[in-house]
């Protein structure tokens, strides 16, 4: 019976969705303020009606509905209870349900958020939201129910994906997809601003929040994905290029930029075009990321579940989408003129700057992941585009951009004149620069001829960002939390560039192999292998090799990883053994067995690894700090009681 | 003016590349049993004919057989015993039951009434051996070659089209022992 609801929930979901979009959009239209009035309600009962079929679905995962085809493909009885919920999300058709729920939550927020913005205003803005609910509902009904009855019922499940069994998957997805789903928001903002062919500095306030809260969650989920295939999946890495994190590294770039340019359009009223431009693109790249995970149009290590009559759907779709945004964009963005001007030097050309690399990055990697299918579908052979491609045109964008930033940090809005900074820029240049030297040949003493030029960058970020706030404090100045969230998002780029330049520079890996009471040095580390020993868990049994790690005679620590054979899907997982020492990190993954009592062992000594994830982690957290600055807020009480909005620069 | 079509021109042309893309991507949509090619998964398990005789899998394997998973509670087993009957008669390959979550007096009348196509039946109440073969449906029939590995696998009830497209091709051309 729950699967009955919960399929029917999701029908009516799709109808009130097809309400939502129809009075939101044609209700301003044709200027029937009772249609824009109705989307609100169409909303609150799309969502109650997506919210039941989620609930359904868990339902029945949680009492092992074996009869539902999905819930029979993705667990079993012996599953823990903890990954029978999280299983609902373990496969395409749930995570797209779980994607159309996170839209139904952001809509509703921005329905609670913006009950003073201009009603046309937010009707317009809704009912394009309910347009990109209606067609993932679509989606999901016509091609991907997982609601769908399996007659005779299975006994049991087939299990879920062994890879999927850790609590990292129970929450990477939907904070991935909450980031993703987010940029939804300012696709529809910038819809409504087409739509009523007016964009002015208020449009980018009531945008900037949004965008921002975007933002942090798909900054989290990315390195929450990365971590996840550092310790899950034991790749003994922590990027790979893949398309599918490709697919949510473009619009992570994507959005970089358009946080930037919004901030340059709320200030100045500046770029106006080319913020609406990258709002669509940057969804875009979103949905587009969906096309490439789900399709089987690239093959990937991640896509669980792909399907070619999907694709063909999705892409239907995206031409509906991003073709009609980018339709209206030609036919309205040129009414959009931007009056003020700025010169060279000002803020406004940096982040000018901030925007064509960041674009240009993208663009790199888009055009990597997107090379294997073109050559493909020209006939000219399968090729194949890695990290020799990746890493380096990547870097050419990115070193020039950090560097940018330093400078670009102290310029002023609208004025070129750098003069009343240089002793700013230059002093905190030197001091990063002999610390960057100083951590290069002082601590490692090696590295590639980038390594202190990387270095020096990035501790170079940390300290500009640091100036101007340290200014206001010492003068006593007010500290907005828009500008607390900026300089605590950029000192986590600071560390981030930190981090990366010292993994990528100082890493030792070796594959070694040991018979029992043998012992192997690598990167200052001594292991001495004591043995192997079976191991068991709920549903799988497999074998624990026993290290013991010393440094300089020292015990570090005891380490055991596992290699893991799971019984329904025979599948052998490999459970690597982390731990954090002296900041670096250590990495033992059991390899093959090679009689004797030999055994193949990978060892990697990573310095300052787990400082890529904390850097990720401050910059979403001050993402979130600016989010939550009272400006956006005020601005929004002020603008509907009096219509102006006071400027402060 | 017209630089503000270049973005639209730019996603008709990325349009037009992912439809020959998804025209010319591999059918990925089939599920594929992750036990093709791999050893056939091991089970000790009663016999229907005599309880107290245990089957061994391992003492299946030197020759070519047909697993076949089925129950008494399956609707579409009973259309399907009619092909495996033919498969018996044929001679070309012998087939190993796989009586699976059932009672053993019912499916002994079943075999007495519809006749028994099979040379062992072995009895899997608890659905234990089943989980380990990646079933989860009942009819299921999985092809094993003398090496013990699992060659093919078949989902649903076994058909003649099934029987001379897949599975006569896969055995060896000269007929095989009754």
């Amino acid at each position: 019976m729950l699967p009955e609801l919960g399929h029917f929930a999701l029908i009516l979901a799709l109808l009130l969705a097809g309400l939502q979009a129809f009075f939101g959009i044609a209700g301003p239209m044709v200027g029937r303020d009772r249609w824009s009035a109705a989307v609100t309600p169409a909303l609150a009962g799309q969502a109650v009606m997506v919210a039941t079929a989620v609930a359904c679905l868990i339902a029945s995962f949680v009492g092992n509905d074996f009869s539902v085809q999905y819930v029979a493909d993705n667990s079993n009885s012996a599953l823990p209870l903890f990954y029978r919920v999280s299983a609902m999300w373990g496969a395409h058709e749930g995570s797209l349900l779980l994607w159309i729920l996170l839209l139904a939550l952001w809509s509703v927020a921005v329905a609670v958020g913006s009950a003073r913005l201009p009603p046309r205003f937010s009707a317009r803005v809704l009912g394009v939201l309910g347009l990109v609910s209606f067609g993932f509902l679509l989606f999901t009904l016509a091609t991907s129910n997982p609601f769908l009855r399996l007659d005779p019922p299975a006994p049991d499940g087939r299990d879920l994906n062994p890879i999927l069994q850790d609590p990292g998957l129970a929450i990477h997805p939907p904070i991935l997809y909450t980031g993703y789903v987010g940029f939804a928001v300012a696709f529809a903002f910038a819809c409504a601003a087409m739509l009523e062919g007016r964009l002015d500095q208020t449009w980018a306030r009531w945008t900037r929040p949004w965008t921002t809260a975007a933002w942090a969650f798909l900054t989290c989920g990315i390195a929450l994905g990365s971590f996840w295939a550092y310790y899950e999946l034991g790749w003994g890495g922590f990027w790979f290029w893949d398309p599918v994190e490709n697919a949510s590294f473009m619009p992570w770039l994507v959005g970089t930029a358009l946080v930037h340019s919004l901030a340059a359009t709320d200030k100045r009223g500046l770029f106006k075009s080319w913020t609406l431009l990258l709002a669509i693109l940057t969804f875009s790249l979103s949905m587009l990321g969906t096309f490439l995970v789900r399709s089987g149009v690239l093959v990937s290590v991640h896509s669980f579940a792909a399907d070619p009559s999907r694709g063909i759907f999705i892409l239907a779709f995206l031409i509906v989408m991003i073709g009609g945004a980018l339709s209206l964009y030609a036919w309205r963005a040129p009414l959009l003129k931007s009056t003020a001007g700025f010169e060279l030097g000002a803020r406004e050309s940096f982040l000018l700057f901030n925007n064509v690399l960041l674009v240009i990055a993208a663009t790199t990697v888009f055009a990597g992941t997107l090379a294997p299918l073109i050559s493909d579908s020209l006939g000219l052979g399968t090729v194949s585009v890695g990290p020799p491609y990746f890493n380096p045109t990547f870097m050419l964008s990115m070193l020039p951009l950090a560097a940018l930033m330093c400078v670009g940090i102290h310029a002023n809005w609208k004025r070129g004149r750098l003069s009343d900074a240089r002793r700013a820029i230059l002093l905190s240049l030197l001091a990063a620069a002999v610390l960057g030297c100083g951590i290069t040949f002082g601590i490692y003493s090696n590295g590639h001829v980038l390594t202190p030029v990387a270095m020096t960058i990035g501790i170079w970020i940390i300290i500009s960002s640091l100036i101007e706030p340290l200014y206001r404090v010492r003068r006593h100045l007010s500290l907005p939390r828009a500008l607390i969230g900026m300089t605590i998002a950029h000192m986590g780029l600071g560390t981030g560039v930190i981090a990366l330049t010292t993994v990528q520079s100082f890493t030792v890996e070796r594959d070694v192999s040991l018979s029992v009471g043998e012992s192997a040095t690598i990167g200052g580390y001594t292991l001495r292998f004591v043995g192997v020993k079976p191991v068991e868990g709920p549903n799988y049994e497999g074998v624990g090799g026993t290290f013991v790690v010393t440094r300089g005679g020292k015990p570090v620590a005891v380490m055991i990883p596992q290699k893991r054979q799971f019984w329904i899907q025979h599948q052998v997982t490999s459970e690597t053994a982390i731990r954090v020492d002296h900041g670096n990190n250590l990495l033992l993954a059991l390899g093959e067995d090679l009689g004797a009592g030999r055994w193949s062992v990978r060892v990697q000594v990573r310095p300052l690894v787990s400082l890529i994830w904390l850097a990720a982690l401050i910059m979403a957290i001050g993402a979130a700090i600016a989010a939550s600055d009272r400006r956006y807020r005020a601005a929004r009480a002020a603008e509907s009681a009096a219509g102006v909005v006071a400027e402060r620069a | 003016m017209n630089r503000f079509y270049l973005p639209l021109g730019i996603f008709a042309l990325l349009a037009l590349v992912l439809a020959v893309g998804i025209r010319h991507s591999p059918d990925k949509g089939i599920i594929v049993s992750p036990l093709i090619g791999k050893a056939a998964p091991r089970f000790a398990l009663p016999d229907l004919a005599d309880p107290s005789h245990v089957i061994d899998s391992t003492a299946l394997s030197g020759r070519w057989y047909l697993l076949n998973v089925w129950g008494t509670w399956c609707v579409e087993c009973r259309a399907e015993h009619e092909m495996l009957l033919k498969v018996h008669t044929s001679g070309r390959v012998p087939l190993i039951g796989l009586d699976w979550k059932d009672e053993d007096d019912r499916a002994q009348a079943w075999l007495r009434q519809l006749g028994n196509p099979y040379e062992l039946v072995a009895v899997d109440r608890g659905g234990r051996a089943a989980i380990d073969w990646g079933v989860y449906g009942a009819p299921e029939t999985f092809l094993v070659n003398p090496q013990g590995v699992v060659v093919y696998k078949h989902v649903g009830a076994l058909d003649e089209s099934t029987w001379t497209r897949e599975i006569l091709p896969r055995l060896p051309a000269a007929p095989g022992k009754g």
